[in-house]
């Protein structure tokens, strides 16, 4: 990625955790710290690497997207809107009374492969798609972004032995992988560790990546291994880019106040 | 009816290259004629049934049809949220199939009963809900769903059923088929279990009372003009069913005679009863331990309200 790529990324980032911010303010919903997460693995996904175009979204050869974390949705919707899948103007109806967007991802959006909310059901899902494309000799991915929480789901790990089992390498997982969920630290609930070597185990390629660094996010998921199934274990911040929310469980749910709001806002627009 | 099933559905494979048999390791000695012809278009998912129904949607929303198969319960209540969520929210054209509706797997005991799955996945939005009788309305049953595009719950009995129609048969889906006629009364049944209440209408008959027996294969959309009719022009409606006496077929009957303003009309269900079927023995048997019997069907319509 060139610097002029990578600015357009971290710019877009920027916008995404601004809109999250808002939409979760205005909605007096929860879930930001999930969305700020991912605040960088998106637009860099998104604009860098896979291939969908905001104005024929079902276009048959686009790479397939399921957000597994569907409660962090509004983080795709932001992404998705600043790239034109939909106008901006449905970001204001977050969360709000005959709204055009729901608390977590919904397929009636353009552009949204797949709904969630549940976790556990977009490896699944995932799959599916993988053997439909091999089977029909297909050449375009399916990425299916997870959690450590969605890690927790036997239907996770269901999946990932399918997918090992098949050596489907059309199938790409990213891992928001925070460490942190609902109740508390992730090592502690349910510890995920040693995350990339249990993935190897069950036949996947399997790579870690800083999940904040926008040249480090592109280089893991350009350079897969054929053969496999690849797994990006992004190692991330939950409420990244707002120091009060950083590694903090409680912004799994939290709120915010418009005081909280305007602190939020001041921190992430003076970030580089 | 299971071997009906796989017939009908490995003669539309042939034809159709969008069909795909997503299992979880059931369906020995059935499904290998599937497998051994299509092999890019079967997947054994292994023991994982929740996986097994997110891999169907997965392979529907590519423009497939894809059909998951196995025992009572194990791809509905196992996997019930990726049926409702994956599945049913999405409209993905998978066809979940059951074998042995009702205690068809009698001695296997509670956890192969399927006895509350008619009231669960008629309850789901855009689900399809068909339990044919017997083999020929498995047969075009089988054809119906598959030209249908959506979900479509079948709940496929299990083998060596006897005929209850007695020549051919047009099956619609949201249809009903009559097999006697008669004003007495309308004995409605769904599944396999028909075949008592043919007996028990057949034997009223012989006694000069003469009763409708009606097919209800098609519990969702349900043949909603027929059981109005049945309640204006014959003397009361009873309904047959191998199921929980809570939210199946009779529930079904009953909100549409509520909801038609037909509720007056004598009614009564023969059902199984709210209890767990745990007695052990074999589907005939545990179906007169369960007041699914002919005698018990007969008693109903005898003690019809007038």
């Amino acid at each position: 990625m060139n610097q002029k790529q990578e600015k357009k990324c971290r710019e877009l980032a920027k916008k995404v955790r601004i809109h999250c911010l808002q939409m979760v303010h205005k909605g007096k919903s929860g879930h930001i710290g999930s969305m700020l997460s991912m605040a960088d693995i998106l637009p860099v996904i998104f604009t860098q690497l896979i291939n969908i175009d905001p104005k024929h979204p079902k276009k048959e050869d686009r790479d397939r997207f399921i957000l597994s974390k569907g409660h962090g949705g509004a983080a795709l919707l932001a992404t998705m809107s600043e790239l034109g899948f939909f106008p901006m103007d449905w970001l204001d109806t977050y969360y709000q009374d005959n709204g055009k967007l729901s608390g977590h991802i919904s397929h009636h959006i353009p552009g949204v492969e797949f709904s969630t909310g549940s976790l556990g059901h977009g490896l699944p899902v995932a799959c599916g798609m993988a053997l439909a494309a091999k089977q029909a000799g297909k050449k375009h991915k399916i990425y299916c972004m997870v959690s450590d929480g969605d890690l927790n789901e036997g239907s996770s790990w269901e999946a990932i032995m399918l997918a090992g089992q098949h050596k489907w390498d059309n199938l790409v997982m990213l891992v928001d992988y925070n460490r942190l969920q609902a109740l508390g630290s992730s090592p502690d609930i349910i510890d995920l560790e040693p995350l990339a070597p249990k993935l190897e185990m069950f036949g996947w390629a399997s790579k870690e990546a800083d999940g904040h660094d926008q040249n480090a996010i592109f280089d893991a998921v350009k350079s897969l291994q054929p053969g496999k199934p690849n797994a990006i274990i992004f190692r991330t911040v939950k409420g990244k880019g707002v120091s009060f929310m950083e590694n903090n469980y409680k912004w799994h749910y939290g709120g915010l106040t418009d005081e909280l709001l305007a602190k939020a806002l001041k921190e992430v627009e003076a970030a580089q | 009816m299971r071997k009906a099933f796989n017939q009908e559905l490995l003669k539309i494979a042939e034809k159709n290259p969008r069909v795909f048999m997503v299992l979880a390791d059931i369906g020995y000695g059935e499904i290998e004629g599937f497998a051994n012809a299509f092999p890019d278009r079967f997947i054994n998912c292994g023991v994982a049934e929740q996986n097994m129904t997110g891999v169907a949607c997965g392979v529907a929303m590519e423009g497939n049809i894809a059909i998951t198969y196995s025992i009572a319960n194990f791809p509905t209540l196992r996997c019930l949220e990726q049926v409702r969520n994956d599945v049913c929210y999405h409209n993905a054209n998978v066809k979940i199939v059951i074998i042995g509706g009702g205690v068809a797997y009698g001695e296997l005991g509670i956890s192969h009963h399927s006895t509350e799955d008619i009231a669960i996945m008629r309850a789901l939005p855009n689900m399809v809900v068909l339990v044919p009788c017997d083999m020929a309305e498995a047969r075009a049953a089988t054809h119906a769903m598959m030209v249908y595009n959506g979900p479509v719950y079948f709940r496929c009995g299990y083998k060596n059923e006897p005929d209850i129609h007695e020549g051919p048969i047009e099956f619609k889906i949201g249809g009903s088929l009559q097999v006697r006629e008669g004003k007495t009364a309308t004995v409605f049944f769904a599944g396999t279990v028909g075949i008592n209440a043919k007996r028990a209408v057949d034997a009223l008959a012989a006694e000069g009372v003469r009763c409708r027996l009606v097919s209800l294969h098609s519990i969702k959309p349900i043949d909603r003009e027929a059981i109005v009719r049945a309640s204006k022009e014959t003397g009361g409606i009873v309904v047959v069913e191998e199921h929980n006496l809570s939210g199946g077929v009779g529930s079904a009957v009953a909100e549409v005679l509520m909801d038609e303003g037909c509720g007056h009309v004598p009614f009564r269900r023969v059902a199984l009863p709210d209890v767990n079927v745990s007695k052990v023995g074999s589907q005939l048997w545990l179906r007169d331990q369960y007041g699914l019997g002919v005698n018990d069907i007969i008693e109903a319509v005898k003690r019809l309200k007038k």
